[in-house]
């Protein structure tokens, strides 16, 4: 299996190509990409340079173009496919139909991935972005169980990619508005979710209290660790309980799983954090390229020393194990 | 300008499904039905029984009917039943995901808000494949529906003006585990909120509403005040999606302002009155935060006037 690591700067990227990562994915300084966040991302220059690097050290480059083009701006997500191609992207990663489809038709030579921003959760979806836009891999939605992903490994003709680390949407990706509901800022049309401009904290009666736009997104009491106010991994109430009602503040990590991916005939494992530093995806790519080694050699994975990195500084198996359900 | 009811969201009871339905079709002034179930597919068995008597009760009563398919479809029986729909030939079939698409190609379909249609490439690239009606995302502002509509005069653009905002949907089952159940062994609990179970903010402040699989806005769109900038931009429908509260009485009113029999100020009272206590919301269109409601004239430029109003034939 491939091991497929983000990079948010240049540094990241060395960092990744030299830890041992099949290939890199990044995205453009600006909407067209799912991470969008100040001081991330790559000019078109700094991108050449990036994919002249990793093709020296035999390590592909993907380029993210995987937000929705925004009406009347699509020259923007156009020029960003083009820059890709001229760069020498491996693959283009694209969610928007209408930029496969801008992509297969001007440039048909070019590799193109599914996004998992799509949200192609079976084999017919997936069938179609192949057939309509020629499209080589598609990476699946954190909704599927691993005997769900084994299926449709087997009826589709198409790699699949899966991510095994980091960030976890509770919701299906791409058909979300949680973050635009409250913040006006949304994944599918500025590449953010609960954005940091947005995130205010305030202390109150010894507690600490996250808002995100207008509203309540969690209180902490005193010593009580504080995580990002992501949307989905807030604590909220109901008539019936209150407390973590969509998911609790986890991250993804799919190491234990990595057995029955293979067997499921998972074609790539993606890990997910364009958003976090040099240090942490060294790591993290060294660990499951060391992971990867041992499994190929029938070595059953040791439990990760990874969980220190995560957000919320505890994991989940998410979607893959029936039960998350 | 058509006025479409969505498909119901919500689990409700089948009688209670039917009857809504048959009343729908003698007296609320829609010209569009959308039915089916598109949320959870394990509620569809229970009203299944009805779907023929309500079609045809529907369609009766000059009611265009469209089938709609599940959001989200993962499961071996749901693509079996997501064929069926799309085989059928009677009916036009509003798609809300890609997974029958393949099928419906070449042939005259519908899209629903939950494909990503963002922008006038995407719309005209579905149109080329056979999509007349467009029911686009409810988080997209004016700007794109106005470059979207206008770029695609043959094909009826609809935007969400009514109703709780879906704004996700999940494998996950929250009604399940909120009541510490399994998704396979859930019970239905769903059924208990028939209008989505309000989720509140640690200090009490209403802001979404939890509908199995589905996150919903707690605050209700309500395009009324738009009414005349989204005829003007080019759109071609309206869809209504049933809360539970007279929405008869809303299509009615929705009807009334568009037709010019009621004003936008009456209109909004009026509706105030048929879905009481729960706040209305407009931002996404303004391009803000959903939850916000942007009052009428509150915005920097002078309201474009309506034009005359005439129902686009599809």
């Amino acid at each position: 299996m491939e091991l497929i690591c983000p990079a948010g700067t240049p540094a990241a990227l060395r960092a990744a190509v030299d830890a041992g990562a099949d290939a890199v994915y990044c995205g453009f300084r600006d909407e067209t990409n799912a991470r969008n966040f100040p001081g991330l991302n790559f000019s078109a220059e700094e991108l050449r340079s990036g994919i002249a690097y990793a093709h020296n050290h035999g390590v592909r480059i993907l380029v993210a173009i995987n937000t929705f083009a925004r009406a009347g701006a699509l020259d923007v997500w156009t020029r960003a496919v083009d820059a890709a191609v001229a760069a020498d992207a491996d693959a283009l990663i694209i969610a928007d139909a209408g930029i496969l489809d801008y992509a297969a038709q001007r440039h048909p030579r070019q590799r193109l991935h599914v996004s998992v921003q799509a949200g192609a959760a079976n084999p017919d979806a997936i069938n179609y972005y192949m057939k309509a836009f020629g499209a080589r891999r598609v990476v699946l939605p954190r909704v599927l169980s691993v005997p769900e992903i084994a299926a449709i490994a087997r009826e589709v003709d198409c790699e699949t990619e899966v991510f095994v680390f980091g960030g976890l949407c509770v919701m299906e990706e791409g058909r979300c508005s949680l973050s635009s509901y409250a913040t006006g800022q949304s994944p599918n049309m500025h590449g953010v979710c609960s954005p940091a401009s947005h995130v205010h904290y305030r202390e109150e009666k010894g507690q600490l209290i996250s808002r995100l736009g207008a509203f309540t997104v969690n209180k902490f009491a005193a010593g009580e660790p504080a995580g990002y106010p992501t949307l989905c991994k807030g604590r909220f109430q109901t008539e019936h309980a209150a407390g973590y009602l969509f998911e609790d503040p986890v991250s993804l990590d799919a190491t234990a799983m990595l057995p029955a991916l293979r067997k499921a005939g998972v074609t790539a494992l993606k890990i997910e954090g364009r958003q976090r530093g040099r240090a942490y995806i060294e790591r993290v790519v060294r660990n499951f390229r060391k992971t990867l080694a041992e499994l190929n050699d029938g070595v059953t994975a040791p439990p990760g020393d990874l969980v220190a990195l995560t957000e919320g500084q505890s994991t989940t198996a998410g979607a893959y194990r029936k039960s998350w359900r | 300008m058509q006025l479409t009811l969505g498909p119901v969201l919500y689990n409700w009871q089948p009688d209670q499904w039917r009857d809504f339905y048959f009343r729908i079709a003698e007296e609320a002034p829609v010209d569009v039905v959308v039915i089916g179930e598109i949320v959870c597919s394990k509620r569809s068995p229970f009203f299944t029984g009805h779907m023929p008597d309500v079609i045809e009760r529907l369609a009766a009563c000059g009611k265009r009917v469209i089938l709609g398919t599940l959001i989200l479809v993962s499961l071996k029986r749901e693509r079996q039943q997501m064929a069926e729909i799309a085989a059928n030939t009677e009916f036009m079939v509003e798609a809300n995901d890609l997974t029958c698409l393949g099928s419906l190609d070449g042939r005259p379909h519908a899209i629903g808000p939950f494909v990503n249609i963002y922008n006038e490439a995407t719309a005209a690239y579905f149109a080329r494949r056979g999509a007349r009606r467009i029911c686009l995302p409810p988080e997209l502002p004016m700007d794109s529906i106005r470059t979207i509509a206008r770029a695609l005069p043959d094909v009826t653009t609809e935007v969400f003006a009514f109703g709780r905002v879906p704004l996700a949907i999940s494998a996950r089952c929250y009604h399940a585990r909120l009541h510490k159940l399994s998704k396979d062994n859930c019970r239905f609990v769903c059924e208990k909120d028939p209008d989505g179970l309000p989720v509140t903010t640690l200090d009490g402040e209403p802001f979404l509403a939890m509908n199995g699989v589905q996150t919903m806005s707690h605050a209700c769109a309500n395009l009324l005040g738009e009414v005349g900038d989204l005829a003007a931009s080019g759109v071609g429908a309206l869809r209504l999606s049933p809360q539970r509260c007279d929405m008869v009485a809303v299509a009615c009113v929705f009807r009334d302002v568009i037709d010019g029999r009621l004003t936008r100020d009456d209109g909004m009272h009026e509706l105030s009155r048929i879905y009481p206590d729960v706040p209305f919301a407009n931002g996404f269109v303004h391009g803000q935060p959903g939850a916000v409601f942007v009052a009428a004239g509150a915005g920097a430029e002078p309201r474009a006037r309506a034009p005359q109003m005439r129902d686009a034939v599809q």
